[in-house]
């Protein structure tokens, strides 16, 4: 039961993340466009609720797919299987959570 | 041709002649009478029926006796060992347990509604599930997509794509009793959700048996069932 909602909510994620990276990488072709300043990324993402909800969506679809990608990697790579994995991956995920969230209230606020 | 035949540890080389039509097991079975009568290897039937010849042949998982040599020599060279992903008995012959084993854990066997006394079931071919049945039910249990799997290798508690084949084949099987233990048994890290979609199994399937849709299916079958809480 677990494992199946953990491979449905890879796959939720990875259709959200698909969108997300597309607009993500298009934006960043826009915006290097005439030369990359802080000032001209903050000028376009502070206190634009547009940007915040788009990239706090990022990071939330980035936290929980990218932990469940990795629990398969570090059990047939590393054979770690054990329950210390599990709490090593939501350990992950929250840091993950946190960094990003940091970033997209660092660029918005 | 040489042939380069797996022995334990080392490989053994041997000089075969060709012969038209002639097949891998052909020239197996030319070396263990002729040449080296302590040569293990394992066959039947010798007509693609009862899955018990395959063997790896150039690096590749085959059923050797439908595989021609015209079709795999390289070089005028062959190099023939045992499955891969099974423990070898000596030379060629693997214990096929482990696989076996899976198909039970898959709750691989049939379990009708009806008994003896009650009329056939008529089944009408063009059927949805029918025909998804009908896809996979060609398996002769040969054990080639097991050894082509890198996810069995990575993951021994992987049922593989033999075992998940044919609890879709059973899934689909209007005949069936309705059997919630099956799909719990395929689900998870062991079960479908394992296959990361390499394709290695329908690659390599001799009957062009696709166990990767089934696995697709399975997928399908078992997120339903769990989004129903039924799982």
């Amino acid at each position: 039961m677990t494992q199946t909602l953990l491979w449905l909510a890879q796959r939720v994620t990875a259709a959200i993340l698909a969108v997300c990276v597309a607009v993500h990488l298009a934006t960043i072709t826009y915006a290097v466009q005439g030369g990359l300043t802080a000032a001209e990324i903050l000028g376009r993402t502070r206190g634009n609720t547009a940007w915040l909800v788009f990239y706090s969506v990022f990071v939330v679809a980035a936290a929980i797919h990218a932990p469940i990608g990795l629990r398969s990697v570090l059990g047939e790579w590393l054979k770690w299987r054990g329950i210390w994995r599990e709490v090593f991956l939501v350990f992950f995920a929250y840091t993950l959570l946190w960094l990003g969230l940091q970033a997209v209230i660092g660029v918005f606020a | 041709m040489r042939v380069l035949v797996k022995r334990s540890t080392a490989f053994q080389e041997f000089e075969v002649p060709r012969h038209p039509s002639q097949t891998v097991l052909d020239v197996v079975t030319y070396i263990q009478r002729k040449l080296d009568p302590t040569l293990a290897y394992r066959y039947a039937c010798r007509v693609g029926m009862c899955g018990s010849c395959a063997m790896t042949v150039n690096g590749a998982p085959r059923w050797t006796c439908r595989t021609h040599v015209d079709r795999v020599l390289k070089n005028n060279e062959l190099t023939i060992g045992p499955l891969r992903n099974l423990p070898v008995i000596r030379d060629l012959v693997t214990d096929m347990r482990e696989f076996f084993d899976k198909w039970a854990r898959a709750k691989g066997r049939f379990e009708g509604a009806r008994t003896r006394r009650d009329d056939f079931e008529k089944v009408s071919p063009r059927t949805k599930h029918r025909e998804a049945a009908d896809a996979g039910i060609e398996c002769i249990g040969c054990a080639v997509c097991y050894s082509a799997c890198d996810v069995v290798a990575a993951n021994p508690a992987y049922l593989g794509p033999a075992a998940l084949n044919r609890a879709w084949t059973l899934l689909n099987d209007v005949r069936e009793k309705e059997n919630p233990e099956r799909l719990r048994a395929v689900a998870g890290d062991a079960g479908c959700h394992a296959c990361h979609t390499h394709m290695d199994c329908t690659e390599r399937c001799p009957k062009h048996i696709s166990p990767t849709a089934a696995i697709a299916g399975l997928k399908r079958a078992t997120t339903k069932a769990a989004l129903k809480g039924k799982l």
